[in-house]
């Protein structure tokens, strides 16, 4: 590593991540972000001062060995880099690209306490993109095969972390998924101008050949039942199906044409390729030219109004209820979202929604709220300010208040315990839920949370369905 | 890849189709569907299990062409593959012994009821079918009826075979000549069960209906199958198919199933030109008019 001084290092400035062009880039699907060159990554690198006691690990929900990965990156051995993240991160090209660093990872970064954090984030997104693109992600040694055989339900972060996991420790491994792409919300959910699919599908795959056996269309619960899973030979079971039932705002007109749920408008447009309808047969709304309302204020919010914005929207709004400093997105997509020209409605609650003759939707009429105490949350609360009423002349409305869990699982297994939300309980240590051999993780166990936690999630039942594995005789 | 073991028409533009899925022809119950994607570029549509072979391993699907997919799907022939087929969902049909059930399908509607009649007399029920075409060669499974049900009527629109006149007006007939009516199920288009749902409100005669908005995931993930039943929102895809037919609001179901008209209208255009079927092109632009 080239010797410099701690002081030579801090006055390295933060490196900027090219992107794409703002006017260019709402006109399409590409990614905005197009990551750190060699060089770029390198002088990044440098700016790490390799503290002894890192601060940046305790930041991360899966303590990645960051100061060593950085160290090797410094040093130009990037498949080394790679391969000392995957001790514990299995999804960093994803991670890399949207795990909320700047409150994770890089704000426990030393060097953020007098200048700007390293980009810890982007260099992880650098050594996972060039490990692809290069070597390709070497097979991980499996251990013998141990004749046990693992069921897990759903293939998100969760479910793809778990199951990369228990092949390696030699079980054998089936992911069902519902729909008939595997990757869950980062299939359907998360946009490919934020998210490549390619690189979704490049993780499957590594894990197909590792020996992962996938089975799409298949909707545990009604295609099989979990104890159905037991009966067809399996030993365990890991539950990972997220976090699955979009909320309304239950307000009138909630049903008129060109309302959306966001993980209807997203689906239709990430999974099913609404954009390039005709090519793909499944339509969407004709957002071109319209004005185009999405209420909410996290990171699904921006990614649907972002979306709403690459095809073709006039006006395209986020109507929030609170300020711009509640705001849950991620300060990099608000501030991507500014630079493509959405309009920002702030404390602001919708009350109706508004349909002309035909039953489309033409309007909203919002409130205007201030702020009061904060509440449970430590947010202060938005309070509606009487007569305040307007109207805002809309043509699509998407709704990204947050997602309440799935029941199907819960419908279909009468023994497993649930909590009042309907997320499933565990114990935190194992994952273990109250029926046993059965584990649960990710968003169906937490609510709607990150893709780091959902992945450390499945890591951490891997690690336990592995015990609780060894320590059954098979029948 | 889902291999058809079997398709032939049985109507102009109803195909039956034999698919083979060995665990949904396990699992299925009358009333429950799949949703199938026929090609990657395809989009996700419902289609009810009319049938099933457990030892074959099949599922039976019947489906009418009304737009692109359906289309597509019925230039299918046997030994063709079908890219995704994803089920049993939905709920089944609530069966019990009501004592006289009339299951009434209007169309394609003959074959989602057809397998919820074989379920209500294998549950005890005296059962009467009212199968109803536009015109003679639009009926289907009246033998398959007749096989199940004590009493089959046949309507046509036209009059060219059987009772002429709409199934409701059967209905009235049945309610008429004071024939005891326990329960009735209507399946087919939405003025249809509407026009059911207004003969059976006023004597009181629980009424099922099975309702088909559009669906995406099929699975509640997205809420796109929303309806309004009793004033409450449902998702259609995981709290029916079928709902009390005097709760639900079929204004909204028929408006909402109108959203995308125009992109349909044009995926078929493009889709007839592909297929070299001009004809096609016409009769619908004939038809919409
Ligand atoms: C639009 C959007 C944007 C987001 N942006 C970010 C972000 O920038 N950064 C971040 O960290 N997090 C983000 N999140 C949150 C993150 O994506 C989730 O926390 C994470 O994906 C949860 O992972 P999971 O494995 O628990 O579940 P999911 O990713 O939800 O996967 C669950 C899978 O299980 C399947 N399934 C469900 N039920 C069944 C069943 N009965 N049988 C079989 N399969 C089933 C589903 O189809 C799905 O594929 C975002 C979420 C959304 C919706
Ligand atoms: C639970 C359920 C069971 C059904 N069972 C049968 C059946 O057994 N046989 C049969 O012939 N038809 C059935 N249908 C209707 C069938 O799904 C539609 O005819 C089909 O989706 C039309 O697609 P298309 O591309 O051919 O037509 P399009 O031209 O796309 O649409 C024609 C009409 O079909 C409806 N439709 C369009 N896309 C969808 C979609 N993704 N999901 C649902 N409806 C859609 C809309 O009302 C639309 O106006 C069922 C529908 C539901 C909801
Ligand atoms: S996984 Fe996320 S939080 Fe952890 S180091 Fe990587 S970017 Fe930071
Ligand atoms: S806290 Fe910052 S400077 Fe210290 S090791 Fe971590 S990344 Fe490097
Ligand atoms: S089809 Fe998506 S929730 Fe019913």
């Amino acid at each position: 590593m080239e010797k410099l001084s701690n002081k030579e290092r801090m006055k390295i400035k933060r490196q900027t991540m090219p992107e794409q062009d703002s006017t260019k880039r709402r006109n399409n699907f590409l990614e905005v972000n197009l990551g750190f060159t060699e060089e770029l990554a390198r002088m990044e690198a440098l700016r790490c001062i390799q503290c002894p006691k890192p601060t940046c690990v305790e930041g991360c929900p899966v303590n990645v060995k960051i100061k060593d990965f950085i160290a090797l990156v410094a040093e130009g051995d990037y498949l080394g880099a790679a391969a000392k993240i995957k001790e514990d991160n299995m999804l960093p090209a994803v991670c890399g690209r949207v795990c909320p660093q700047e409150e994770q990872c890089e704000v426990k970064c030393v060097v953020g306490k007098k200048n700007d954090a390293v980009a810890i984030g982007r260099l992880e997104r650098f050594v996972a993109d060039y490990e692809r693109q290069h070597s390709g992600a070497k097979i991980p040694e499996i251990k013998k095969k141990t004749g046990k055989k693992v069921a897990i339900i759903g293939s998100g972060p969760a479910g793809l972390s778990c199951a990369g996991d228990l092949i390696q420790m030699g079980h054998e491994v089936t992911v069902f998924e519902a729909l008939h792409e595997l990757g869950g919300v980062l299939i359907y959910g998360i946009p490919e101008f934020r998210l490549p699919k390619e690189i979704v599908k490049a993780e499957v795959e590594s894990l197909k050949k590792l020996g992962v056996d996938f089975q799409t269309n298949a909707v545990i619960g009604f295609t099989d039942t979990i104890d159905e899973l037991f009966q067809n030979g399996y030993d365990a079971v890991f539950i990972a199906v997220g976090a699955g039932l979009p909320h309304f705002l239950k307000i009138p007109g909630e049903n008129l044409n060109g309302v959306y749920s966001a993980n209807e408008f997203l689906t239709r447009v990430n999974l099913m390729k609404a954009y390039k309808f005709p090519e793909f047969d499944t339509p969407v709304f004709h957002c071109k030219d319209k004005n185009v309302a999405v209420f909410g204020g996290g990171n699904t919010a921006m990614d649907a109004v972002r979306t709403s914005k690459r095809l073709g929207a006039k006006n395209a709004y986020i109507i929030y209820r609170r300020s711009d400093v509640e705001m849950p997105a991620r300060k990099e997509e608000i501030h991507h979202a500014q630079e493509e020209g959405i309009e920002f409605i702030f404390l602001s609650n919708p009350v109706e929604f508004i349909g002309d003759k035909n039953g489309w939707l033409k309007g909203v009429k919002v409130q205007k709220m201030e702020l009061g105490e904060p509440d449970a949350s430590g947010r202060r609360r938005p309070v509606p300010i009487e007569g305040s009423e307007y109207i805002i002349d809309i043509d699509m409305a998407v709704i990204a208040i947050g997602n309440g869990s799935n029941p199907i699982i819960q419908k279909t297994t009468p023994d497993l315990q649930f909590n009042k939300w309907g997320n499933i309980v565990v114990d935190e240590a194992t994952m273990k839920t109250s029926k046993q051999g059965v584990f649960a993780g990710g968003d169906i166990v937490t609510g709607g949370a990150t893709v780091i936690l959902a992945m450390g999630a499945g890591r951490k039942a891997a690690a336990a369905i592995s015990e609780y594995l060894n320590g059954i005789n098979k029948k | 890849m889902y291999k058809i073991l079997f398709a032939e028409f049985i109507a102009p533009n109803v195909k039956k189709f034999k698919i083979e899925a060995p665990k949904i022809a396990k699992k299925r119950k009358a009333g429950q569907f799949v949703i199938i994607r026929v090609d990657e570029t395809g989009e996700r549509v419902p289609l009810t299990i009319a049938d099933s072979n457990v030892e074959e391993g099949s599922i039976t699907i019947i489906a009418q062409s009304v737009g692109k997919t359906t289309k597509q799907l019925n230039e299918l022939e046997t030994g063709d593959y079908i890219h995704d087929v994803v089920g049993p969902l939905g709920k089944p049909s609530h069966i019990e012994k009501f004592g006289v059930a009339v299951s009434i399908g209007g169309g394609v509607g003959t074959a989602i009821a057809y397998p919820t009649a074989v379920a209500l007399k294998q549950a005890g029920n005296y059962t009467i079918s009212i199968v109803g075409g536009r015109s003679k060669e639009y009926v289907i499974l009246e033998k398959e009826m007749k096989e199940v049900c004590d009493e089959v009527y046949v309507t046509t629109d036209d009059g060219s075979y059987g009772y002429h006149g709409f199934v409701t007006q059967k209905l009235k007939d049945l309610i008429d000549a004071k024939r005891q009516i326990d329960f009735v199920l209507a399946i087919g288009p939405i003025p249809m069960m509407k026009a059911v749902a207004e003969v059976t409100r006023k004597l009181k005669i629980k009424t099922m209906v099975s309702l088909n908005p559009i669906m995406v995931d099929g699975t509640g993930m997205c809420g796109g199958c929303r309806a309004t039943v009793d004033n409450k929102t449902v998702f259609v895809c995981v709290d029916g198919p079928e709902f009390d037919a005097h709760k639900v609001d079929f204004e909204i179901l028929e408006r909402r199933n109108r959203t995308y008209r125009e992109d349909e209208e044009l995926a078929l255009k493009n889709f007839a030109k592909k297929i070299h079927e001009p004809a096609l092109v016409e009769e619908e632009e004939k038809e919409s008019e």
